[in-house]
């Protein structure tokens, strides 16, 4: 089965799956590109705040995608062997260790009136609006520790492809290799990618990589040839504690909204969303996150921006400088010519 | 929890998300503790000081569930007038033998009525009740009557009642000896207090889980003792949200000791007879069942299970067999078996998913161990360190082993994986799930099942016509069941049905109320009766939670019974009623004159509240409609127990084996029942502790434990590239403040000795281990991972190269999770400077034989 059997009934019948620059700012990305009947645009919400680092998700995605083991590296940077994303990662779980306080859960607050018995029917599916509490809302009162230090923070955050609404290396994939799906995302095909590494500069977040020993790029495909089949990508089936959560990216975005809400009420004040505002530098990520930090904190940039937003603005500019190259030449050839 | 059990810790986190406060006790800041709304360091090894504490506050700020406390612990019982406490001998309890450092127990007993242990040691007494029962001469021992009822004060007031002895033996447990003992602030110890009491009571209930961080100590038991006295006073048993769980090693440890790998267990917590004169099975039932409560019933369970294993030639005239069953004679676990194999005693050895020369404690005993066996056979995933240590151990690089003159036949047979065969997991929570074939065993791996089904099947071939009546055991075993398949896998569901049980017409049970003493039925472990009831797998149930109640009843089936909460009466008040709506789970339905509710009620169903057995009643119908812990002598959860344990009944606070500080609250320093004075071997040399001189060699305090991203010994993860990848070199974890102090750098190389051995470990500088104060001075503690060793794709020098074989005196347990060790920059030596360096270690601290053996 190849991956385009996956593609819904097009009307068009030779849509170009391949996205283009005229498609930057659409809220739709496959519908922009010529999908006519296609899924909702699906997406990845990774709630860091309830991440437990357990990297099940670097692990099951490896597994599932037949990815290559990487270097067996003791980095020194926390529990994160792994480095960052790249060929060989398509999860990176990072780990930072802060002398900050802890997020802690204001305790002290009366559930009297919470039917827990209620709540246990709900299974493991509790609503964020729903739950009285949250992970991550600081004490009033911080007991002390022992060393008169601050509490202890320790971030976790898995890391993965933005999947952008205005996907840059797509934009500059000269082979048509990379391609937007029905579902939104973005997707390399390893048996068309010549290798010729564009797309790698072209990354905003520095996620797509060659691979070494190949030369082709690769990255998170978001388990395209799961989803099409109905099942959640392998990252987000394995994560323990739902930090990684598979959806339509408009129920993500709801969903988000009122975990954010939740954590700000709660007294959470860094709290905030990464990639969700369709406003932002790339048009919003299809993965975006809750961090409770700045990006930079994570290794993210803070305001990414697509590469290829500024192509058409500068050919122009490239058509204007090259006339004016040529008239230089041309009257140089003419005062030449004249000067002999 | 998050470390070692993530897939469970996402119920803690949806707990979390519900309003739940968790609170972290642990010597390091660990991915549980980054989730936890409150983390307490402190030092390792100061458990009992720090749950004492909790006790005392408890106790002395009326803190605990009187009503429930009253009704449902022994907190009433009277103690008989030859107790002893610590508090009265300076840290040990009445009835030491110095000599043989044991504890004769009589002064232990309740007054005016012996009572029996429902689990660990029951052997204790085996003479009083034997003898006594048998109607045989004198009793030995002073052990009071063995019937009757024992004397109780509901006022709680008599001196001897067990609830003012708890009030006294835990007074010097203070808030002020948590800071000087553990390292935790007085504040920080008020708000755990303040914390854990608010939640408990009618409305609330809090539950405790602890791993193997409470079980490797030389009082291990006595740790989750301290936590069970604290969760019985706050009424935290036998209620929804409440209890204690055990997060346990392995996948299946609790069905490992549900149908036991303990030397000292039959199926079902049925204990493993111990030679004595004369023992026939009456003589046995009547020592180690109880009088009241359901072990009353052992002869039904142990009859069947003879019944189930040994057929038509159990009789009733050849006491079912029970004469084919091995007898006792001290202890065998795994680390007296090293011993034997040293003094070459043990000559064969099978290692079935383990990897001793890794992951036990001190793996240089182990690995000497074997090196003294005829033959050894392992079957494992990949070639562990205990199938290699003849090619690649420690040893083999010191000189101390050379390949070549190493006797040890080793056999190497690879085994399935849990994927490649057909079988059921017990889990922590008692609940069995099925689990299916996915893909077929590759090459000649095999299943333990189709290994142990074909051995003994060669076995009796081999024996087959023997006449010999030592053989006779074997040959009538009970051992034909259906196999499937080119490789003849013997089929699971079949052992299943074997161990469900069977009537006399060979249908299955559905209970272990059905099981009879008289030969007609047969169970292979009465407390997994009705795991095939109606003859379906009910292990294998996978009914969604969201299409039933949310006790689950219809996923998998828990032990007894498909009860999902033990001891559930206690859900109830004395009279029936829940002790409160928000916390109803089993109630006394008066207009059915029965027990319902959400779960299976654990209580003979139509036993009504208000009812009193009558003086001569025997078993589950001698105990009152208010006795909860059905399965206890007296139906009562034990503050206070008067048999079973080997170490006290009451958890006292004794230094670890190696600690840098002397015991603080009695002069007597370590656990004086613990076992290590067999264990003597130039390899298990013990280090001197506190202000003993040579102590300050080893000042600091290191703990074992285990990542996310490994499986124990490495066996099942330090051969899979991308989880090696993860982790992929042994490390050690220590505060910026202990790398100052001794020159370590993040990244660099660190070697850490032991009176046992040198290791050398890559450094993580890290703010998670943190100094603490105890006793007026910084104390600072060492993170070791124990993962590694020479084979797989990450490897390293395993930290249980430190440990020593010093153990729990109840288990059998090593002292992995708290011991004093040095550490200094650099790489360890090599070749035999390695030796060299522990030499001189042992030569500084004055170390002999005798060192930290003393009582």
């Amino acid at each position: 089965m190849t991956l385009f059997s996956h593609h819904p009934n097009d009307p068009a019948g030779s849509a170009d799956p391949a996205g283009s620059v005229g498609s930057v700012g659409s809220a739709d990305p496959a519908g922009a590109v010529g999908y006519g009947e296609h899924p909702p645009r699906m997406g990845f919400f990774t709630d860091t705040s309830v991440c437990i680092g357990c990297k099940a998700c670097e692990v099951a995605c490896k597994e599932w995608n037949a990815v290559p083991a990487d270097a067996l590296d003791l980095t020194g940077m926390s529990y994160d062997n792994t480095g960052g994303l790249g060929a060989d990662n398509w999860r990176h779980v990072a780990f930072i260790e802060q002398r900050r306080p802890l997020g802690s859960a204001r305790t002290g607050v009366s559930h009297d009136d919470v039917d827990v018995l209620a709540l246990a029917e709900q299974g493991s599916g509790t609503p964020p609006e729903q739950a009285p509490m949250t992970p991550t809302s600081p004490p009033t009162d911080r007991p002390p520790q022992p060393d008169g230090r601050t509490e202890l923070r320790w971030l976790m955050a898995s890391d993965v492809c933005k999947h952008c609404t205005e996907a840059a290396c797509l934009d500059v994939c000269p082979t048509g290799s990379l391609f937007r799906t029905e579902f939104g995302t973005v997707v390399v095909q390893e048996d068309i990618c010549n290798g010729c590494g564009y797309c790698i500069p072209a990354c905003p977040y520095g996620v797509i990589d060659q691979r070494k020993d190949d030369g082709r790029a690769w990255k998170c495909t978001m388990c395209y040839d799961r989803l099409g089949a109905g099942m959640e990508p392998a990252c987000a089936k394995a994560c323990p504690t739902d930090s990684i959560q598979y959806g339509p990216l408009d129920e993500l975005r709801e969903r988000a909204d009122a975990r954010l809400a939740t954590l700000h009420d709660a007294g959470v004040d860094d709290a905030r969303l990464y990639g969700r505002d369709p406003t932002d530098g790339v048009g919003g990520d299809g993965a975006f996150f809750l961090l409770l930090d700045e990006p930079e904190t994570y290794g993210l940039p803070p305001d990414p921006i697509v590469t290829t937003r500024d192509l058409p603005s500068m050919w122009r500019r490239v058509g204007l400088a090259a006339g004016a190259l040529a008239a230089a030449a041309v009257a140089a050839f003419v005062t030449t010519r004249r000067s002999r | 929890m998050a470390e070692c059990h993530p897939v469970g810790f996402q119920w803690v986190m949806e707990a979390k998300a519900r309003g739940a406060t968790i609170i972290h006790v642990d010597p390091r800041f660990t991915r549980t503790s980054a989730m936890a709304d409150l983390h307490v360091p402190l030092r390792a090894g100061s458990d009992i000081v720090f749950l004492g504490a909790i006790v005392n506050h408890v106790l002395s700020q009326d803190k605990y569930f009187r009503d429930y406390v009253v009704a449902y612990t022994n907190a009433a019982s009277i103690v008989s007038d030859d107790y002893r406490d610590p508090e009265d001998l300076d840290g040990l309890f009445s009835g030491f033998d110095a000599e043989n450092r044991q504890y004769d127990f009589h002064t232990w007993q309740y007054e005016g009525r012996e009572v029996q242990a429902a689990a660990a040691q029951r052997d204790m007494e085996y003479e009083d009740r034997a003898v006594r029962t048998a109607g045989r001469g004198e009793a030995h021992g002073s052990g009071g009557a063995r019937s009757g009822t024992a004397r109780t004060d509901p006022t709680l007031q008599h001196p001897r009642c067990v609830f003012q002895i708890l009030k006294r033996h835990f007074q010097r447990y203070t808030p002020e000896m948590v800071e000087q003992s553990c390292g935790v602030p007085p504040e920080l110890f008020a708000r755990v207090c303040d914390e854990l009491t608010r939640n408990s009571g009618r409305d609330r209930t809090s539950a405790f889980c602890y791993a193997v961080g409470w079980t490797q100590h030389t009082v291990g038991v006595q740790y989750i003792r301290t936590a069970a006295i604290l969760q019985a006073l706050l009424g935290n048993i036998g209620r929804p949200g409440g209890g204690i769980l055990a997060l346990r090693g392995h996948a299946s440890i609790q069905g490992s000791t549900d149908i036991p790998t303990l030397f000292n267990l039959l199926p079902g917590y049925i204990p493993m007879p111990y030679a004595h004169p004369d023992q026939d099975l009456a003589a046995f039932l009547a020592a180690e069942g109880t009088e009241k409560g359901y072990w009353a019933n052992i002869g039904a369970y142990t009859t069947s299970l003879l019944r189930s294993w040994w057929g038509d030639a159990a009789t009733a005239d050849n006491d079912y067999c029970f004469d084919y069953l091995p007898r006792l004679t001290g202890s065998h676990s795994t680390y007296d078996t090293v011993q034997r194999q040293l003094a070459g005693e043990c000559v064969g050895y099978f290692l079935l998913g383990e990897n001793p020369a890794v992951g036990s404690g001190n793996a240089k005993m182990q690995r000497l161990g074997m090196a003294n066996l005829d033959w050894l056979v392992v079957r494992d995933l990949t070639m562990i360190e205990s199938a290699t240590w003849w090619q690649n151990g420690p040893e083999i690089e010191t000189g101390e082993m050379t390949t070549a003159d190493l006797k040890t036949e080793v056999f190497f047979l690879p085994a399935a994986a849990h994927t490649e065969k057909n079988g059921s997991f017990t889990n922590t929570q008692r609940m069995l799930q099925w689990h299916h074939e996915a893909v077929k065993p590759p090459g000649e791996a095999r299943s333990d099942l189709w290994f142990m089904y074909h051995l003994g099947r060669r076995i009796r071939a081999k024996l087959a016509g023997s006449t010999d009546d030592r053989d006779r055991p074997i040959l009538d075993l009970t051992w034909s069941y259906p196999t499937e398949g080119a490789i003849e896998e013997p089929s699971a569901e079949a052992v299943l049905a074997e161990i469900n049980g069977s009537d006399a017409d060979g249908n299955p049970l559905s209970s272990y109320e059905q099981l009879k003493d008289d030969g007609s039925t047969r169970c292979g472990c009465w407390i997994y009766c009705g795991v095939r009831a109606d003859g379906v797998n009910q292990a294998a149930r996978r009914k969604p939670g969201r299409e039933q109640s949310w006790v689950a009843p219809e996923w998998g089936w828990a032990w007894p019974a498909n009860r999902r909460i033990l001891y559930n009466r206690a859900a109830a008040d004395p009279d029936g009623r829940p002790w409160s709506e928000r916390k109803a789970l089993v109630w006394w339905d008066a207009d059915e004159q029965k027990w319902t509710g959400h779960d299976v009620p654990d209580f003979p169903p139509t036993k009504a509240p208000d009812y009193r057995p009558d003086d001569d009643a025997r078993g589950p119908q001698a105990l009152s409609g208010t006795d909860p812990f059905i399965m206890q002598d007296d139906g009562k959860a034990w503050l206070f127990v008067p048999a079973g344990l080997t170490d006290g009944p009451l958890p006292t606070h004794y230094e670890p084996q190696d600690s840098p500080f002397d015991n603080p609250l009695y002069g007597q320093q370590r656990n004086p029942a613990r076992e290590v004075l067999p264990l003597r071997h130039p390899a298990n040399r013990m280090q001197p502790s506190g202000s003993e001189p040579g102590a300050g060699v080893f000042p600091y305090v290191a703990t074992t434990y285990r990542l996310t991203e490994h499986h124990t010994a490495g066996g099942m993860s330090r051969s899979l590239p991308y989880l090696a990848e993860l982790q992929p070199e042994f490390f050690c974890e220590v505060s910026p403040e202990l790398a100052a102090e001794r020159g370590l750098e993040q990244l660099g190389w660190a070697t850490i000795v032991s009176a046992r051995g040198v290791i050398e470990a890559r450094v993580l500088v890290t703010d998670r281990l943190t100094p603490l104060t105890v006793a007026g001075r910084t104390m600072h503690q060492i993170g070791l991972p124990y993962h590694w060793g020479p084979t797989g794709y990450s490897t390293g020098d395993a930290a249980n190269e430190l440990t020593s074989m010093s153990l729990d005196p109840n288990t059998h347990i090593q002292e992995s999770k708290a011991l004093a060790c040095d550490i200094r920059a650099g790489r360890r030596p090599r070749g035999p400077a390695r030796l060299a360096l522990l030499h001189e270690y042992q030569r500084r601290a004055g170390i002999t034989a005798e060192t930290g053996t003393e009582i």
